[in-house]
């Protein structure tokens, strides 16, 4: 982060995706992480909608950062992303009807969806139009990954299914609490926890 | 009426629990509950603000949208309405409870991307649009199962802290898996109603 100037688009894309990934690893935007995870077509879905509204408030706020006073900077981006998400909204009951039932509250919610707001100061506000949408994509397409991981998991486990296609027949019987309420927290604090235990092990390598 | 009153308080405090069972305020109950009387003064803070929110959106949207037919912008305007709730707490604990004010820290000025109250908001529009008193009631009540269930996390923590958790595990893991055991427990009441 030092050098601003060596920041290349593709290294501020890889933070986003890997390095600071906003879910296993700077811990953000956890309710929607946990509750609409249920099956991969909501988690892809869910990821994709914050992903676009995660680009295109990155590059509305970098563009007006040198116009916005300091002092209303919070309120102002809250209103930004809310301009954007009931756009988003909108036009997913148009052309999503299906998926916009299912996702539900949750789509306006991402207004509150912490990693927005997080990225608008942190990232947008100090930094270039190009380099914002780029962080928007990179951050959105973190976010989505790990959506999918965990919505991957609990579908396979909770509905015995993947993508809606039945995976064991009738002999195996899904453990349905995995897509219940529990099993959102279970599956996200095993895999948090096991995700530190590589970082851990792979630091220790690198040292010897 | 009483019933009605009864049961929108069991259902707000445990089988349709903010935080056990919509996923709904988790950063706060994760971020906040590692100290009892801190869980205890930001679930405070929330029913405050929650209630407030509930009675000054529920206004809005009965008396500036629905008339001009401007439903569209719900959440823009909730969250500005919020948004301005929360400066006001924030500058009433600065001013009344220093103590608890420094305990919140960050979390406090957090309130406003807190997804309950905005969730409370636009629950409240879907099924009470027509009672006031009853979104205000929801409001309410759905505060006060966030401030349950942050403090009895936070109960839950304090022990935690004492005990050996193996190291990845520690902190934000064990806390979910915590979480996902209290969220069992809470499916207990799943089906419980009256009237």
């Amino acid at each position: 982060m030092a050098d601003e100037n060596k920041k290349t688009a593709m290294s501020v894309f890889k933070n986003g995706l890997f390095t600071e990934n906003p879910t296993f690893m700077q811990l953000l935007g956890m309710c929607p992480t946990l509750a609409v995870t249920t099956s991969l077509q909501n988690g892809l879905g869910m990821g994709l909608s914050a992903t676009a509204v995660l680009i295109c408030s990155n590059l509305l706020i970098s563009l007006l950062r040198k116009i916005i006073p300091d002092k209303v900077r919070i309120a102002a981006y809250i209103v930004i992303i809310a301009a954007f998400v009931t756009v988003i909204d909108m036009s997913l009951q148009a052309f999503m009807p299906d998926l916009a039932s299912s996702l539900g509250l949750f789509i306006p919610l991402i207004v509150v969806n912490c990693i927005i707001l997080a990225r608008a100061e942190a990232f947008a506000s100090k930094n270039g139009p190009l380099h914002s949408a780029v962080d928007g994509l990179g951050m959105g397409l973190g976010f989505t990954g790990a959506l999918c991981i965990i919505s991957a998991i609990r579908e396979i486990l909770g509905a015995g299914t993947i993508w809606g296609i039945t995976l064991y027949g009738t002999h195996v019987q899904p453990a349905t609490i995995m897509i219940m309420a529990p099993g959102g927290f279970i599956v996200l604090g095993l895999l948090i926890g096991t995700i530190n235990f590589i970082v851990k092990k792979t630091k220790k390598g690198a040292d010897k | 009426m009483a019933v009605q009153i009864v049961s929108i308080l069991l259902s707000a405090l445990l089988t349709e629990n903010f935080v056990m069972v919509k996923f709904l305020g988790i950063c706060p109950f994760l971020g906040v509950s590692k100290k009892t009387e801190t869980a205890f003064g930001m679930g405070m803070a929330v029913t405050f603000v929650m209630a407030l929110a509930s009675a000054f959106t529920w206004l809005a949207n009965k008396f500036l949208l629905i008339p001009f037919g401007l439903d569209y912008l719900q959440t823009i305007l909730f969250i500005l309405i919020i948004a301005g709730l929360v400066q006001f707490v924030e500058m009433f604990i600065k001013k009344s409870l220093p103590s608890l004010y420094n305990a919140l820290g960050i979390y406090l000025p957090l309130i406003t991307t807190n997804c309950a109250v905005l969730g409370v908001t636009l629950l409240n529009v879907q099924n009470y649009a027509d009672s006031f008193i009853f979104s205000l009631l929801n409001g309410t009540f759905s505060a006060l199962g966030f401030t349950l269930a942050i403090v009895l996390m936070a109960g839950i923590r304090e022990y935690l802290d004492e005990d050996a958790v193996p190291e990845c595990f520690r902190g934000f893991p064990i806390a979910l898996l915590t979480a996902g055991l209290m969220s069992i427990a809470f499916m207990g009441f799943s089906g419980f109603s009256i009237g």
